[in-house]
């Protein structure tokens, strides 16, 4: 027992030492740009918001199927793509159009593509998982690497190999703009289209009778199918809403950044690895890990004072999944509750 | 004639070359209380998997209430009648005792998706009755508080009761109970026993259970129906099979009898 009890000393020690170390750097930089960090603070919110919403999708389809649906990010790049179609070619948004019609339009937008990509990850979950529901585990996880492929090469046949952008629809001026700290309109969008898809979705989880359903099925399958739930169509809704929220997140980030058909995989991965850190198959868990993560780029990108810079961002955040993985493989909320808002 | 609600007809499962449930014929005579015995792996539960649609058989018939129900998905045969409790313990643990008993009632409810984001007056009526119904369900199963705690949380006995109150929920004309006492006292279980018949006079249900207590088996049920490596060996009222040889056989080996 006392070995055991002063290895896992060790280990607290070292853990605590390295989270004062860190508590430090953020206090120094602090003190030496006040707002400048707040500005950086603002960016890794927005950020992590968005990469919450893609992590939702996996962590949904995990705490249900247990399967991590790796086409999740492409379906997110390419309902990114679709929507800057929508947006330049469609409705033909640009800067000079007038307020109301922009609002209008990225409402339609968001509307089309919601509804579209929650019936095109329906369709994979359809045609490319519900045929292996018996299949062992490593099957429908071979077939979402797959999928993962057949979706990235769609983007690429549709929209080749370029960046897309859209115009800067919203207005770069300030929400705030009080001492050096400045948060535009165009991530403060980012926010107001996200907040209230997730206070929807966590009382849809909690309160309907679909949401009672999924939260059932994820914790036992077969028990539930003996309670009258139509595990299928369970399933597919919770791929429905899923691919809503990849919809979604292709908007805003398209809002935010460039994207081409490969953008998808990166930020899949990101977001897989925010749903990890949060506890997968944790609603609460997928978005706490995902801002945290928002943070973590931001102050290592952002910060002037020993920041590692961005060439490390993506070793930071993959060897933080690693940390992870080997001290606390359920995640910072806990597995434990599947769908648990 | 009697009236059949459960009749089984060359019931066949195999799992590649174990055969675990042997060209079974067997019926359940509505409004009574069966028991099936035998010893371990001798396909009870294999039996009931069949029942429910969770295995789907290798060959045979299964009719209920009429109803031919090989093929149908477990979900449509738990909404035709049939309600299960588990071996072990299975309920939703993360919910709390009320939810599990709501999420029972699911197939009784009508709400689709639309109805519950737009929460019409429908919709909520149906709702405030179902809370309603399940906190009488709960109290009706011997559980008159503890409502809100999550199920994983109560005594074992307790989760026991909930699991009986949640198949109660499917509203079943089929109760099938999966070694209900295991675990139990002896008090418990004469209580449990008591409660058992209850049910099924009150509700005018019917009754199968997978018993490995002696003393439930010849206290709770009219009929038994011994299973051994998938066969049927016997069938009769409890003293009958008390008495069969090929019965005390199976479960006391060679040797015991004479």
């Amino acid at each position: 027992m006392l070995p055991r009890l002063r290895g896992a000393r060790v280990t607290d020690l070292i853990g605590l030492t390295l989270l004062g170390l860190l508590l430090i750097w953020l206090a120094v930089n602090f003190v030496k740009g006040p707002a400048a960090f707040i500005d950086i603070s603002l960016i890794g919110l927005t950020n992590g918001t968005i990469y919450g919403v893609v992590a939702l999708g996996y962590t949904l389809v995990y705490g249900i199927l247990q399967l991590i649906n790796f086409a999740h990010g492409d379906v997110f790049a390419l309902s990114g793509l679709v929507a800057s179609t929508v947006i330049v070619s469609v409705l033909g948004l640009d800067e000079g159009s007038s307020a109301l019609v922009i609002i209008g339009g990225l409402a339609v937008t968001l509307v089309v593509i919601m509804v579209g990509f929650s019936l095109f990850n329906a369709s994979i979950e359809r045609v490319a998982y519900r045929p292996l529901r018996n299949a062992p585990r490593l099957a429908p996880l071979i077939t979402a690497v797959g999928m993962s492929f057949v979706v990235e090469n769609i983007s690429l046949a549709l929209y080749g190999v370029n960046y897309r952008t859209v115009p800067n629809l919203i207005s770069h001026s300030d929400v705030i703009h009080i001492g050096g700290i400045t948060y535009s309109w165009s991530k403060a969008s980012v926010l107001i289209i996200v907040i209230p898809l997730l206070v929807v979705l966590s009382w849809f989880v909690r309160s309907t009778k679909q949401g009672k359903a999924m939260r059932a099925v994820a914790q036992d399958t077969e028990a539930s199918a003996m309670m009258g739930i139509d595990v299928d169509h369970t399933i597919a809704v919770t791929f429905l809403i899923a691919g809503a929220l990849a919809g979604a997140a292709g908007i805003v980030y398209l809002m935010q950044f460039n994207m081409r058909f490969d953008t998808g995989f990166e930020l899949g991965l990101i977001a897989f690895t925010a749903a990890v850190l949060g506890g997968i198959g944790n609603l609460s868990g997928a978005v706490l890990g995902a801002l945290c993560i928002g943070f973590i780029q931001a102050f290592n990108e952002g910060l002037g004072w020993f920041a590692p810079g961005s060439d490390w961002t993506r070793s930071m955040v993959f060897g933080i999944l690693i940390l992870v993985l080997v001290f606390r493989p359920e995640g910072i909320l806990g597995e434990q509750t599947p769908e648990g808002a | 004639m009697t009236d059949h609600l459960v009749e089984v007809t060359q019931l066949r499962k195999e799992f590649g070359g174990l055969v675990a449930t042997n060209d079974i014929d067997f019926t359940v005579e509505r409004g009574s209380i069966v028991s099936l015995i035998g010893p371990n792996g001798a396909g009870k539960t294999t039996f009931f998997n069949q029942l429910t649609g969770v295995y789907q058989p290798t060959s045979g018939s299964i009719l209920f209430d009429g109803v031919e129900v090989v093929g149908m998905p477990p979900h449509a045969i738990t909404a035709l009648g049939i309600g299960r409790t588990f071996q072990n313990i299975r309920l939703f643990a993360q919910m709390t005792a009320l939810e599990n008993v709501l999420v029972g009632m699911h197939s009784c409810l009508h709400g689709g998706i639309l109805g519950s984001i737009f929460r019409t007056p429908k919709v909520r009526r149906e709702e405030a009755a179902a809370r309603e119904k399940a906190r009488e369900l709960l109290v009706y199963s011997g559980l008159p508080k503890r409502h809100e705690e999550q199920a994983g949380s109560l005594p074992y006995g307790d989760q026991r009761r909930l699991e009986v109150a949640r198949a109660l929920a499917t509203d079943p004309k089929l109760l099938l109970l999966d070694e209900p006492t295991a675990g139990m006292n002896p008090q418990e279980t004469a209580t449990f026993i008591a409660f058992v018949r209850r049910v099924r006079d009150e509700k005018q249900l019917t009754v199968l259970l997978i018993e490995h207590d002696m003393k439930v088996v010849m206290g709770v049920s009219e009929r038994c129906t011994v299973l051994e490596y998938g066969e049927k060996i016997a069938e009769g009222t409890p003293a009958v099979i008390q008495s069969n040889e090929r019965v005390i056989e199976a479960y006391l080996g060679k040797g015991a009898v004479g």
